[in-house]
């Protein structure tokens, strides 16, 4: 009974703390909401915390990535540019047969500021210069060129004449044939350069204009070579600047594929000051490539005044070349070009020389070109044979 | 779904601008229902940049191309900008493409000394309706412009990144 007593009163004491842990007072109640206030803004506080690490992480992998590419575009784009193009020649013609790295040639350029620029081309020929040697060093290219306005600029010192096909392109995945054609070699003559200034505008989409003041050329006036005009070029190696010249030329190519243009050039004396022959060229070209099929003709001639090349019938050079070409694939393409040239088409005896080559080029990238053609020379020369060639430009 | 892509110039070069982005996107839209753009990011991953690299012949000098997309047509097309090196210089294009074909290609700036004549409509429009052949090469010849063989050469790459990113777009 006494056991049951002392039971019954515990179970009451511990019934009436459950009751009073159950209910709260004002005070308690009011203690536990402010303490989960203080939790609340705690966990806000972080929360904006977090997303402020976010932001930041965020900003921080953005200018990570934006320093990144502009790091990679700096050494992908730099003011400074080198390219470069060589051409190895193997010539087979009437069992005279040579081998020749005939050219090597870098370029170097620099953007000294948004429209004042510089370009160069400095070139080995024949792979050794030096005296009593094949080749020679020479400096094709140095010139400023400056933006004058959108559509026209101007460039002053040591350029490339425009006039023909390839004197201004003649990188050799570009062209046709081991070896560049004849008539612009001799008639213009091709590769040629001088030193002035030069102006280039855009007359409208597709039709362009240039102008130049330039040295001129100093031809032999006695010996087998009086009056050639390849023999005249001085390249800029203290030349005698005595007579200049002057170079214009249109250009229309606002159809895709097409390329018409034409030049006239007034030589102010071509022996500088020797004998007083002023000269004119004139040349003409047209381009056409449309889908597999590519055509090229140019037509060059030279007037010079004065007797004593009229008496050597050099008063008047000029030749011609037609080139159609089929390019199988974007690897392959053939061609076929008929030349046809005279250094002394100003008298009555027959000196044209002719020249039919027809051959393959092989791309194995877009840069690099392997070549072959068949040569038959005829007319005033004889001989027939074969060249091979590899090229490349960067 | 329309995607374009920014890509940032390397230096502040003088170039010859035809058009703006704004005004390609409007072009673009021009033959869509009312499009609705959205903006979105692509990140080049290292299958991305090995195809990028075997079309361009070098690295693309990008960690990501941001893009857009119009999520409202009932044919995906996509917008994109991307810059490519001609010879020396970058050119900007921009190429909208729809089921895999070339819908519209512009020449936004341009910097080099030659070639400038690939802006012209007369040249752009050889691409329209250009795709890929089997063999990664676009499947139509285009008529090139005489002494700008790197400018045409550079136009006619960056129009095969676009259509290959179009289908990586699409796949995301």
């Amino acid at each position: 009974m006494k056991n049951k007593a002392i039971a019954l009163a515990v179970a009451s004491i511990l019934s009436t703390s459950t009751v009073y842990a159950a209910e709260p007072t004002t005070q308690e109640l009011m203690d536990m909401l402010t303490k989960q206030q203080s939790q609340i803004e705690a966990l806000q506080k972080q929360l904006g915390k977090t997303d402020e690490k976010v932001k930041e992480t965020d900003q921080k992998v953005e200018s990570s990535v934006t320093a990144i590419e502009e790091s990679l575009s700096t050494k992908s784009a730099s003011n400074t540019t080198i390219g470069g193009y060589g051409e190895l020649h193997y010539n087979n013609i009437e069992d005279s047969e040579s081998i020749d790295f005939h050219r090597f040639v870098l370029f170097f350029g620099h953007e000294f500021t948004d429209s004042i620029r510089f370009f160069s081309e400095l070139e080995v020929e024949h792979s050794l210069a030096g005296d009593g040697k094949p080749g020679e060093v020479e400096l094709e290219q140095a010139y400023i060129e400056m933006d004058l306005s959108d559509d026209t600029r101007m460039k002053a010192g040591l350029f490339l004449i425009p006039v023909g096909i390839m004197n201004e392109t003649h990188e050799p995945p570009t062209f046709y044939g081991v070896e560049r054609n004849p008539v612009e070699k001799n008639i213009i003559p091709a590769t040629w350069w001088e030193a002035g200034a030069g102006f280039n505008t855009q007359l409208s989409d597709g039709l362009s204009a240039d102008f130049a003041i330039h040295s001129g050329l100093s031809v032999p006036t006695d010996g087998s070579k009086s009056f050639l005009i390849r023999s005249g070029r001085q390249k800029v190696a203290k030349a005698n600047a005595d007579s200049l010249a002057y170079t214009a030329r249109v250009k229309y190519t606002a159809v895709p594929g097409l390329e018409l243009a034409a030049s006239y050039q007034v030589q102010s004396d071509v022996t500088q000051g020797a004998l007083g022959a002023d000269a004119n060229l004139i040349t003409a070209h047209a381009v056409y490539n449309s889908g597999n099929f590519g055509l090229r003709a140019l037509y060059a001639a030279w007037d010079i005044d004065g007797v004593e090349a009229e008496v050597i019938g050099r008063d008047s050079q000029e030749g011609f070349y037609i080139e159609p070409s089929y390019k199988i694939n974007e690897n392959f393409g053939l061609f076929a070009r008929y030349n046809a040239w005279d250094n002394n088409a100003g008298d009555s005896a027959d000196t044209e020389k002719k020249q039919t080559n027809i051959g393959i080029n092989y791309w194995p990238h877009e840069n690099v070109v392997f070549k072959l053609d068949i040569e038959n020379r005829t007319g005033a020369q004889d001989g027939s044979g074969f060249n091979l060639g590899v090229g490349y430009q960067f | 779904m329309t995607v374009c892509i920014f890509a940032l110039l390397p230096f502040g070069l003088i170039a010859k601008s035809y058009l703006s982005q704004d005004s390609f996107v409007s072009l673009t839209s021009q033959s869509l229902e009312n499009p609705v753009w959205k903006t979105k990011t692509l990140w080049l991953d290292k299958s991305i940049q090995a195809e990028l690299k075997n079309i361009l012949s070098h690295p693309y000098p990008k960690l990501r191309l941001r893009y857009k997309i119009s999520t409202n047509q009932p044919i995906e097309s996509t917008i994109w900008f991307l810059d490519e090196i001609g010879k020396e210089r970058p050119i900007s294009f921009a190429i909208s493409i729809k089921e895999n074909q070339i819908q519209l290609i512009r020449v936004l700036e341009f910097r080099e000394s030659r070639g400038y004549e690939i802006h012209m409509h007369a040249f752009t429009e050889q691409f329209n309706q250009v795709s890929v052949s089997g063999a990664g090469r676009l499947n139509q010849s285009i008529d090139g412009i005489t002494g700008a063989t790197m400018s045409v050469n550079a136009m006619k790459k960056i129009a095969r990144v676009a259509l290959f990113l179009h289908t990586i777009a699409l796949s995301k």
